[in-house]
């Protein structure tokens, strides 16, 4: 926004950053607020209402930990995709990004564990409004991940494709970020809805 | 305008109606301003033949912006004498708790005001509590603690005729007050939408005389005589 | 255009006891509002002005992502297809105000409305997506892709205003969609967010709504006052008066409007000690706009005015909407709100503001811009019947609507004559009902002026209003790639009008510094 207060431009730099990159700050900037409007009225109402800490029992500390440590690994591994395009590495790329796709649906795959866990035990969305919240924010969240996932999938099935890489790698910075943002909204639900 | 006003019959009535007039008064003189201005301007600065240049005024200079700042932070000060005034009203009406002669329980649902009265004991939950549907029966002069819940969905408890509105959200019990100052029959619609039923939604606030109310209780609860 | 007209009857209805059900006339008013504000005016003047002119004005080929753009406009047309099918699924459509508060709206047996409210949540959903692409669009490509020369402050006013309404609905929509995903879970799974019963809390959705819903006002109304703008320095050939302070003006009132959503909730179970604090930074919303206010007028001062239909448009809607930020300061003042809080004062006001912006300030740079688009001039003669109708018309609704409200009746009523204090309004109603078939019939000519002027209009030029902006230097109708040569250059800011020292009356944007003699 100040870029411009400069007032010799006869020659205005386009701005340096990527129309692509800007685009996708300005979507996770909005998608910051809902996740963000959903956890203020999610911390909101626990603060008024009764302590959930009976319902919170029923979570397992244990697999969110694992999930919570299968997410950092991919932001580290999604990282590792990002240098390997730098360097125009077409291999570790194409493994990283592999990496990356199997930790998503490592993650999703134990979310699902607990899903059944708790319906099993006859914890469905309607029993009172931890579950509501919970199911409603990690659903919301895991379908997150799985567009990740999906985008990453077909950016690795493009750049794997004859002259792909060239093309389409540099998309890779796209991915990561949305990666990284769908990881820190993981950070603020596991203690908010494990650990608190 | 303000003939369009329904009769005012509550003691806090006539200071909205104030705050209403202030700024309608303050509003009004703006509105005439800027709508002469613009009058003139159309007329006194009408394009009359094709070689009329206008004045070059970008508004970068302290002494042309002063022309628009000035009107502006006159618009700011009334802003705040029309907030701070407003806000003894405020008070009056929505956060003091007079003590009251009278305590009531208006419970909204779907389409109806049922008014519970505590009875002779004054207590509620007790066997003299009272419900009545949709008529609420007051003593003139007299501060009236009305305590609004709700059963299914948000309704609005209205009183037009003495300037209170509150809405009824399910889950909550939300004080308010009146002290009507006349007699009579008065409506109580529900101003907020509740659903198909919604236009219809209507109780009556009967303001009694003393001895009227009097004679009203003993009909309601005989044996407490 | 169609919807447009479509809509019109609905208005009509709230006005009038009409034979229809209650429960019709909840979904009617619902749906007009949700039409209104979502799908007719988010479209028209974000999308379809930002979509024509954002390229044109700041010298690019196209948008930044022209294939979002495409997807945005296919999403909102399958939002709009989902939310005329409402109407038709068993049970009818949504009806529980555009507002759609639960309780009402989150348990089916409440309204009796079935898959109607999931579908309008649903295309609700669908539009926001829309335009979160759309926005993300608006932003980036004046960021991005400006012309040489183009610097930020270069840029013409209704550039930076559809920026500020994309921030704006970046920023706010969030919640809501939050919300609603919290509001389908509500009908669909049994949760209870918003159900006291279930440990929820009611007034949850209302300050999701809110939040979103203060700010959203303000994305439908930057850009027709953008469109003002432009109008009226062009057409007083002057110079804006504070072209920076009018941004950092509407970026202050942007911040503001983050901060008052709660003047919609003064009497709705709130704290009561929250209000006065809304109530300050409602009123104090006033300062930036009337600062925007006495620039335009200051525009006009001294200026040599050129009263064609599109400046008669945009000088009504600025009158109008005078009248409408005035009567906004009954609403904002807590006290009086206890009183005329969802009267139909309030309903008189946003219409005021609304309706000057959005019809008032759309028409106007429709007839602006329409030679532009189409390469053929509309009617004076017509356009001008068309202004002074809708003018006239406006009024005759909208004034003595603020009387009912001082009256005391409540909106969304479908029967005023079960009211004692609201029936001796009754002639007022069928006054205003008469009028607002006025506005309706007077939009006739306009209808005609704009299909016909297609094809008999005359032609046009490539600037036929001598203005100074980059879409005035193309071929009207621009070409494929907006300019058949290279993108002119920009050398000077916009609104250049009767500069002291040179001899021409305007200076377009593209003209270099020394050319000028």
């Amino acid at each position: 926004m100040n870029a411009g207060s400069a007032s010799t431009p006869d020659a205005v730099e386009p701005s340096p950053v990527p129309a692509a990159k800007l685009g996708i700050w300005w979507f996770l900037a909005s998608e910051v607020m809902v996740f963000g409007g959903a956890l203020v009225s999610f911390i909101l109402l626990r603060l008024v209402g009764p302590g959930w800490s009976e319902d919170l029992a029923h979570n397992s500390v244990a697999l969110g930990s694992i999930n919570t440590l299968i997410l950092i690994t991919s932001s580290f591994t999604i990282v590792e995709v990002l240098s390997a395009q730098k360097r125009g590495d077409e291999k570790k790329f194409r493994s990283f990004m592999g990496i990356t796709i199997v930790l998503g649906l490592l993650f999703l795959v134990i979310k699902g564990v607990e899903y059944s866990a708790h319906f099993s035990e006859g914890l469905f969305p309607d029993k009172g409004l931890f579950w509501a919240f919970y199911f409603g924010l990690t659903g919301l969240h895991a379908l997150h991940v799985l567009a990740g996932i999906v985008a990453n999938a077909s950016l690795l099935v493009v750049v794997s494709r004859p002259g792909g890489f060239a093309r389409y790698s540099h998309r890779a910075e796209m991915n990561g970020l949305y990666w990284h943002f769908v990881d820190v909204v993981w950070i603020f639900l596991f203690p908010l809805l494990y650990l608190g | 305008m303000f003939a369009w006003l329904p009769e005012n019959v509550s003691t806090y009535g006539g200071d909205i109606d104030a705050i209403f007039k202030l700024i309608y008064y303050v509003v009004g003189v703006w509105f005439v301003a800027t709508q002469v201005f613009l009058v003139y301007c159309l007329i006194r600065f009408r394009r009359r033949s094709g070689n009329q240049r206008s004045k070059y005024l970008p508004g970068n200079t302290a002494s042309q912006a002063a022309w628009v700042l000035i009107p502006c932070a006159l618009v700011l000060v009334l802003d705040l004498w029309i907030d701070f005034r407003g806000a003894d009203v405020w008070a009056k009406v929505k956060l003091s708790r007079p003590t009251p002669n009278l305590i009531v329980r208006v419970t909204g649902k779907q389409f109806n005001w049922i008014v519970t009265y505590p009875g002779p004991d004054g207590k509620f939950g007790t066997a003299d509590d009272k419900k009545i549907d949709n008529d609420l029966h007051v003593p003139v002069n007299q501060v009236v603690r009305v305590l609004l819940t709700g059963e299914d969905v948000i309704h609005s408890f209205y009183l037009p005729h003495l300037r209170l509105k509150q809405d009824v959200v399910p889950g909550r019990e939300i004080p308010a007050w009146f002290e009507a100052t006349k007699t009579g029959k008065y409506e109580i619609p529900c101003a907020e939408l509740c659903g198909f039923g919604h236009s219809g939604m209507k109780g009556f606030l009967y303001v009694h005389s003393e001895a009227d109310f009097k004679a009203w209780v003993r009909t309601q609860w005989p044996s407490a005589g | 255009m169609i919807r447009w007209q479509l809509a019109y009857p609905e208005t009509e209805i709230p006005l009038f006891g009409r034979p229809i059900g209650p429960d019709e006339y909840n979904a009617f008013v619902t749906m007009h509002g949700t039409i209104m504000v979502f799908f007719v005016a988010m479209p028209l003047l974000v999308a379809a002005m930002g979509n024509f002119l954002i390229p044109l004005m700041i010298g690019a080929r196209d948008m930044a992502f022209p294939r979002l753009n495409m997807m945005s406009v296919w999403v909102l047309a399958v939002a709009s297809l989902v939310l005329l099918a409402s109407f038709f699924v068993e049970a009818g459509p949504a009806a529980a105000g555009w507002t759609g508060y639960p309780p009402l709206s989150a348990r089916i047996e409440y309204t009796g409305v079935e898959y109607g409210l999931d579908l309008w949540i649903l295309a609700l959903a669908l539009e926001f997506a829309s335009f979160l692409m759309g926005g993300i669009n608006f932003l980036v490509t004046p960021i991005n892709l400006r012309t040489r020369g183009m610097s930020l402050f270069r840029l013409p006013l209704i550039v930076w205003m559809i920026m500020g309404a994309s921030i704006l609905f970046l920023l706010s929509v969030g919640p809501l969609i939050a919300g609603a995903v919290f509001l389908l879970l509500d009908r669909n799974l049994g949760t209870s967010f918003f159900l006291a019963e279930g440990g929820g809390d009611p007034l949850l959705w209302q300050h999701l709504f809110w939040f979103f819903g203060h700010p959203e006002v303000y994305v439908i109304l930057l850009p027709a006052a953008g469109a003002m703008m432009e109008i009226i320095s062009t057409f007083s050939r002057k110079t804006i008066f504070g072209y920076k302070s009018i941004i950092y003006a509407v970026m202050i009132a942007g911040v503001l409007s983050f901060l008052v959503w709660a003047h919609h909730q003064f009497i709705s179970g709130l704290d009561p000690r929250l209000a006065m604090p809304f109530s300050i930074t409602t009123i104090l919303i006033s300062v930036p706009f009337a600062f925007i206010i006495f620039s335009m007028l200051a525009t006009m001062w001294g200026g040599s005015i050129w009263l064609t239909t599109p400046m008669w448009f945009a000088v009504g809607g600025l009158s109008v909407f005078i009248f409408g930020g005035v009567t906004g300061i009954f609403n904002g003042s807590a006290p009086v709100d206890i009183y005329i809080h969802d009267t139909y004062f309030v309903v008189a006001h946003f219409h005021s503001t609304l309706f000057s912006t959005v019809f008032l300030g759309g028409f106007a740079a429709l007839y602006y811009w329409y030679p532009k688009m189409f390469g053929r001039m509309m009617n004076e003669f017509w356009g001008k019947v068309h202004f002074w109708g809708t003018y006239i018309f406006f009024l005759l609704v909208f004034v003595p609507m603020h009387l009912l409200g001082v009256g005391g009746m409540m909106r969304r009523i479908a029967d005023p004559s079960k009211y004692e204090f609201v029936k001796e309004l009754l002639p007022m109603n069928e006054f205003i009902t008469v009028a607002a078939i006025g506005l309706l019939l007077i939009q006739a000519p306009f209808v005609f002026n704009f299909l016909g002027s297609m094809f008999v209009g005359k032609k046009a030029s490539e600037n036929p209003w001598d203005a100074t902006t980059l879409e005035w230097t193309t071929p009207s109708p621009p070409p494929h790639g907006n300019w058949p040569g290279a993108i002119p250059a920009v050398h000077r800011p916009p609104y250049e009008y009767a500069v002291p020292g040179v001899s021409e009356e305007w200076l377009p944007q593209s003209r270099p510094e020394g050319a000028a003699s």
